[in-house]
């Protein structure tokens, strides 16, 4: 216990060695989630998309583009 | 050129499906063992005390933000020059990570100037330079999404990478050329490095660490790269009829 | 010429412009990128009279005389000129004989530097206690001597 709590103070020195540990954790974690995140979601839409063009035909995935085509001309 | 292997998004696709499992592996184990011999083996430093254990995620991100931003550079000049179809992805796709280690590099490095300089930041050359490398892998990303048509943003992009490379080689070298109050380098350096073996092990652990953690990072960014270029061009198609 | 090897050399021309023209630049602001100025750089150029800089160097040995109150006086020398420096304030935690200090102030008339801010600046060895006490009994020490 006693150790454990020599080795939390970090010679004092704690509360800039844990934050400094604690950034790059949750930074490096973050981007991994992220980019994990985007991956799952592309990978998705292109599914849904590829699905579409065989079986639906090309008309149904036209107007989807036309569609989003019109709403990116108006924002 | 031996790249061009890999110009293939569908060969690139296989060999990332191949690599990602032995460099995440190659991650966990070099950064815990980095971890574990960093924060608990190594001695304390003769004048920092403890703070010391700080350098072993300050110098390795600062390391990764320069050679994140190599890859970026290079990725941009081959998709400019040779029209290489990996070379914006890679570069787009590095640029998050990048960034990423770049703040690593800044937040722990204050964390460690206030306790043994007496200050959190202070603007020499080699402190400003890395955070204007900061602003470069933000004004990157900033430009490629800025045009409507994907193809402008993405050449604009690629320029501001590779005409900010500049300044890795000034990051690099600003602490020899120029008075700072950030030390010199410890470990690049012709005399060898001037940090003892039970210190530069972990450094060099987690130095290791942190690379298969970009190369694993970089090869799901790409592939979420691919997809999103591939959901482009079948919309494009389904447009065109 | 094809057009890949038109497009590599106009890069590689402009890279090179590029890394000239920033060269020129920073040789140019030489004098404002550097952090601060050592006491032989002040001997050289005078101080700025009223204007506030930096002045580093280490911490001369046996100079250092605590006045109380966190008031302190020592002398900063490069090896070849000092400058004696009057602080009162708290100093940081690696401040001592021997070594680096950036200090932050204005010169005295009197040729004392009055320093407002003093930053320790250390040096890039790392090594571990023992191993720096077995240096200094073995007299392999270095302490002071100008990279």
């Amino acid at each position: 216990m006693e150790a454990l709590s020599a080795f939390l103070a970090m010679g004092g020195h704690g509360a800039f060695v844990w934050p400094a540990y604690g950034a790059a954790a949750l930074i490096l974690v973050g981007v991994l989630v992220a980019s994990l995140a985007r991956l799952r979601r592309e990978e998705r839409t292109l599914a849904a998309l590829a699905a579409g063009a065989t079986r639906r035909g090309r008309a149904k995935l036209r107007a989807a583009a036309e569609a989003e085509a019109g709403a990116g001309a108006r924002s | 050129m031996a790249l061009h292997r890999f110009a293939n998004p569908a060969r690139f696709l296989r060999f990332s499906a191949v690599a990602l499992p032995w460099f995440s592996v190659a991650a966990v184990a070099c950064i815990a063992a980095g971890l574990v011999l960093g924060l608990v083996v190594s001695p304390a430093d003769y004048q920092q005390g403890e703070t010391v254990r700080i350098m072993y995620v300050h110098v390795p991100a600062a390391w990764m933000a320069l050679m994140v931003y190599t890859v970026m550079a290079g990725g941009s000049v081959s998709a400019l020059v040779w029209k290489h179809p990996l070379g914006d992805l890679v570069a787009r796709a590095a640029a998050p990570i990048g960034a990423g280690f770049t703040l690593i590099c800044l937040v722990t490095g204050a964390l460690w100037g206030k306790p043994m300089w007496g200050a959190w930041w202070v603007w020499d050359a080699r402190l400003t330079s890395v955070l204007v490398l900061f602003f470069l892998y933000l004004g990157y990303m900033a430009l490629q999404n800025a045009f409507d048509d994907p193809t402008r943003g993405e050449k604009a992009a690629a320029l501001l990478a590779i005409v900010g490379f500049v300044n890795v080689p000034i990051i690099k070298w600003s602490v020899d050329w120029w008075n700072t109050l950030h030390q010199p380098a410890s470990v690049a350096r012709l005399a060898g490095p001037s940090i003892h073996a039970s210190m530069l092990v972990p450094l060099l652990l987690m130095g290791a660490g942190f690379t298969f953690y970009f190369a694993a990072v970089l090869l799901l960014r790409v592939r979420a790269e691919i997809a999103a270029r591939r959901i482009r061009a079948l919309r494009l198609v389904a447009m065109e009829g | 010429m094809t057009r890949k090897r038109r497009r590599l050399l106009v890069l590689a021309i402009a890279m090179g412009l590029l890394g000239g023209a920033t060269a020129l630049v920073l040789a140019a602001f030489q004098d404002s990128l550097v952090f601060f100025y050592s006491p032989s750089d002040l001997q050289a150029k005078g101080a700025p009279g009223e204007r506030s800089f930096r002045l580093g160097g280490l911490v001369e040995e046996k100079s250092v005389v605590r006045a109380g109150e966190g008031r302190v006086t020592f002398r900063i020398t490069d090896g070849v000129h000092a400058v004696p420096v009057a602080y009162s304030g708290i100093l940081p935690d690696l401040f001592r004989e021997g070594q680096g200090v950036v200090t932050e102030g204005r010169m005295r008339p009197d040729g004392v530097f009055l320093a407002r801010e003093v930053l320790a600046k250390h040096d890039e060895t790392y090594m571990p206690r023992e191993v720096a006490d077995a240096l200094r009994k073995t007299g392999h020490w270095k302490e002071g001597e100008k990279r």
